[in-house]
């Protein structure tokens, strides 16, 4: 079953994640757990953008309760792969949950930014990657790596 | 502390002949401060950087296996290497040495050919700078040193993606406390803040520099580095430190083009760690290679008393 394309280009969503950064603090803080939680789910459409580029069916399984985790752990599977992207996720996670856990925090704002740069950075990459599938794959040796698991890009 | 770090081989690498000159500077500089020995492979050669990799990985892991063979016969176990690039090549190739028998292979065969021995993984150890200064000093040992504290210094410290990439080559990361962490290092944070630095949490500290497409995609590097310059200054960085020549000479060469292009202009400064470090120990900035950068740090050095 050939999968939907996802809602916004990654061109898209990095024009949101623009916009998150440019609001002033009192409104970021007002809208502190929704925007985190978009933040994280425009982080996942980024990697569906991926997946279905590759003729990939986007997983919902979930990696540590991360949705954005499995689609990673899918993405970095095969060849090309953006295996260099797991501390970037892991970051988006982390930040999303600072905000969730501390929407009245005093630094919910700053938490809010970061989170939006982190997944900036994400889509900036594979964003690249779309157009240029080598991108990364000799400077961390991503390829090598993922070389080795092929065999099983389609087993999780 | 270790004493056998405080003598090692020391494999500059190519970078550090060039472009990377000041890493190179200062990390003798500091050694040599700190009472540390380094000794140059004899005659080495090019680690293979991303180049060689590209075209044919068995050969470069030999042409990384024949600077360990280079150490080996100067006596050495330690070999350290300050370059991201070459730390990372020289791990990987003592990896497959010892994991892949077509490796082992083609060095013997190429060794053979050029009249040396072939390298046998597990004589010799592939250590970074991090983990020079880290283990034959110590924070302890760093902070007793101290001349010009880093104090009111805020740093954002930029592993990039070689330091800790992929995590299978780097058997001694990840081995709990006192170890390096692959997801979150922080070994420059450690030596930092022992000299007196505000070491910010910095969340892109391993994220694509775009490093390796800057000639043929500048603007995507440029992009990618504008987004660390400006996750750096979110932060509340002055400086952005580093221990790699590429990311150093990328966010140095992208910071000023990410102004010319794109018109966003960084305030954020780029210095090598062990330039912070040599200007701790009482060093001064020319010493440790500063106005060699691209990036001009020296009002904001002035400002705080170092240099």
């Amino acid at each position: 079953m050939a999968a939907m394309p996802p809602a916004l280009s990654p061109e898209q969503v990095i024009a949101r994640f623009d916009d998150v950064i440019r609001l002033p603090a009192d409104a970021l803080v007002a809208a502190a757990p929704e925007l985190g939680e978009e933040l994280l789910l425009l982080g996942e459409s980024v990697l569906e953008s991926w997946l279905v580029a590759h003729n990939r069916q986007p997983t919902e399984a979930r990696v540590e309760g991360f949705r954005l985790l499995g689609l990673h752990r899918r993405a970095a599977k095969g060849d090309p792969s953006f295996n260099a992207c797991r501390e970037t996720c892991r970051e988006l996670v982390y930040y999303r949950n600072l905000v969730q856990a501390g929407p009245g925090h005093p630094d919910v704002a700053q938490r809010l930014r970061l989170e939006a740069m982190v997944a900036r950075h994400l889509a900036l990459f594979v964003s690249s990657k779309l157009e240029v599938a080598g991108f990364g794959e000799f400077c961390c040796s991503s390829r090598p790596l993922h070389a080795q698991d092929a065999s099983s890009a389609e087993s999780d | 502390m270790s004493d056998k770090y405080r003598r090692v081989a020391y494999y500059p690498g190519c970078a550090l002949e060039g472009t990377g000159h000041a890493y190179n500077r200062s990390t003798k500089e500091v050694g040599k401060s700190l009472g540390l020995d380094l000794v140059e492979l004899r005659n080495w050669n090019c680690c293979g950087a991303m180049e060689v990799k590209n075209v044919d990985p068995k050969l470069q892991t030999y042409l990384s296996a024949r600077n360990l063979a280079i150490a080996e016969d100067m006596g050495f176990d330690t070999v350290m290497a300050p370059c991201n690039g070459c730390y990372h090549n020289l791990k990987k190739a003592e990896y497959e040495l010892g994991h892949d028998a077509k490796a082992r292979e083609v060095v013997a065969r190429i060794s053979t050919k050029a009249g040396h021995s072939a390298y046998q993984a597990g004589h010799v150890t592939t250590i970074h700078a991090l983990d020079w200064i880290k283990e034959a000093i110590g924070e302890e040992g760093l902070k007793a040193r101290v001349r010009n504290s880093l104090k009111g210094l805020k740093v954002a410290n930029y592993y990039g993606c070689m330091y800790t990439r992929p995590r299978h080559i780097f058997p001694e990361k990840d081995q709990g406390p006192g170890s390096e962490s692959s997801s979150k290092p922080h070994f420059m944070d450690d030596l930092l803040a022992a000299a007196g630095a505000e070491c910010v949490e910095y969340p892109l500290k391993t994220a694509c520099c775009g490093g390796a497409h800057t000639l043929s995609d500048s603007d995507t590097s440029t992009k990618l580095v504008l987004n660390l310059l400006t996750t750096a200054e979110a932060c509340g960085a002055d400086v952005i430190a580093t221990e790699c020549p590429t990311c150093h000479s990328g966010l140095e060469m992208h910071q000023v083009r990410a102004e010319k292009v794109f018109g966003h202009a960084t305030k954020v400064k780029i210095l090598y760690f062990t330039q912070l470090l040599g200007m701790a120990l009482g060093l001064s900035a020319r010493r440790v290679g500063v106005p060699e950068n691209l990036s001009n740090a020296s009002d904001l050095l002035r400002a705080r008393g170092l240099g």
